[in-house]
């Protein structure tokens, strides 16, 4: 099970609201090995498209430097679809690169930039293997 | 030369777990070689033909590869290498798998 903060979880809304059409990206990393997702870090698009997302290798090295220092880890990784359902996607599950993460998938086809619910769905994905897990969000 | 190579997570089983290991070597394409005779199998997950893959990056003290030689970039004793896979995805179809298959969806 995911559990996430209500701050945390309303920050991803509202970038995956903010950018799209595009596609949103960013991680909430947390101290190594506690399952706590505390440092929400909204990243950039660099592919800035509706179809694809991709952080930029200059962020992604910056990134992980400063989770390294601060003995942290990407608790989650997140990104959204804009006009398709919050699945990982064949492309998502080939890319997933961090075994230990929560993917979390937003979808903004509903409501688009404007107010209104949102999907948002969490998945473990294991050497191409999709696992789909509930979401708590904590206030 | 000796560096010291950055190792992700995901990686990590070829490396006994650790987070960093020495390589040898005057270019990162020798350095991945040396790193291969240590940790069997590394190899296949970093380079595709004669290329490094799609997506994964290396740097090589903070400059990202592509920009500086790729595989043909020269090292120096003492430099760090980091290997990063790209976080990327979407729900775009026609992208290949990032590591292990080259089955180009």
């Amino acid at each position: 099970m995911l559990r996430i903060d209500r701050a945390t979880y309303d920050a991803i809304v509202a970038h995956a609201k903010r950018d799209h059409p595009d596609e949103a990206c960013g991680v909430v990393a947390g101290p190594e090995g506690s399952d706590r997702p505390e440092r929400f870090v909204p990243m950039v698009n660099a592919a800035g498209s509706p179809t694809f997302y991709e952080f930029d290798t200059v962020d992604l090295l910056k990134l992980y430097k400063e989770m390294d220092a601060r003995d942290e880890e990407p608790v989650v990784v997140y990104h959204s679809h804009t006009a398709t359902e919050a699945y990982p996607s064949r492309t998502d599950i080939g890319l997933a690169m961090e075994p230990n993460a929560h993917y979390v998938l937003v979808s903004t086809r509903e409501h688009g930039n404007s107010d209104g619910p949102v999907e948002f769905r969490s998945y473990r994905i294991v050497e191409g293997s999709v696992t789909e897990e509930d979401v708590s969000v904590e206030d | 030369m000796a560096v010291e190579v950055r190792i992700p997570t995901i990686l990590r089983t070829y490396t006994g777990g650790q987070k960093a290991v020495p390589g040898q070597g005057g270019t990162l394409s020798e350095v991945i070689e040396d790193l291969e005779s240590n940790h069997p199998g590394i190899k296949e997950r970093l380079v595709e033909g004669e290329d490094l893959r799609r997506f994964v990056n290396v740097y090589v003290n903070d400059e990202d590869v592509r920009f500086t030689g790729g595989l043909g970039t020269s090292v120096n004793d003492g430099d760090q290498v980091v290997v990063l896979p790209a976080v990327a995805g979407g729900c775009a179809p026609a992208v290949v798998a990032a590591w292990s298959t080259t089955d180009g969806i």
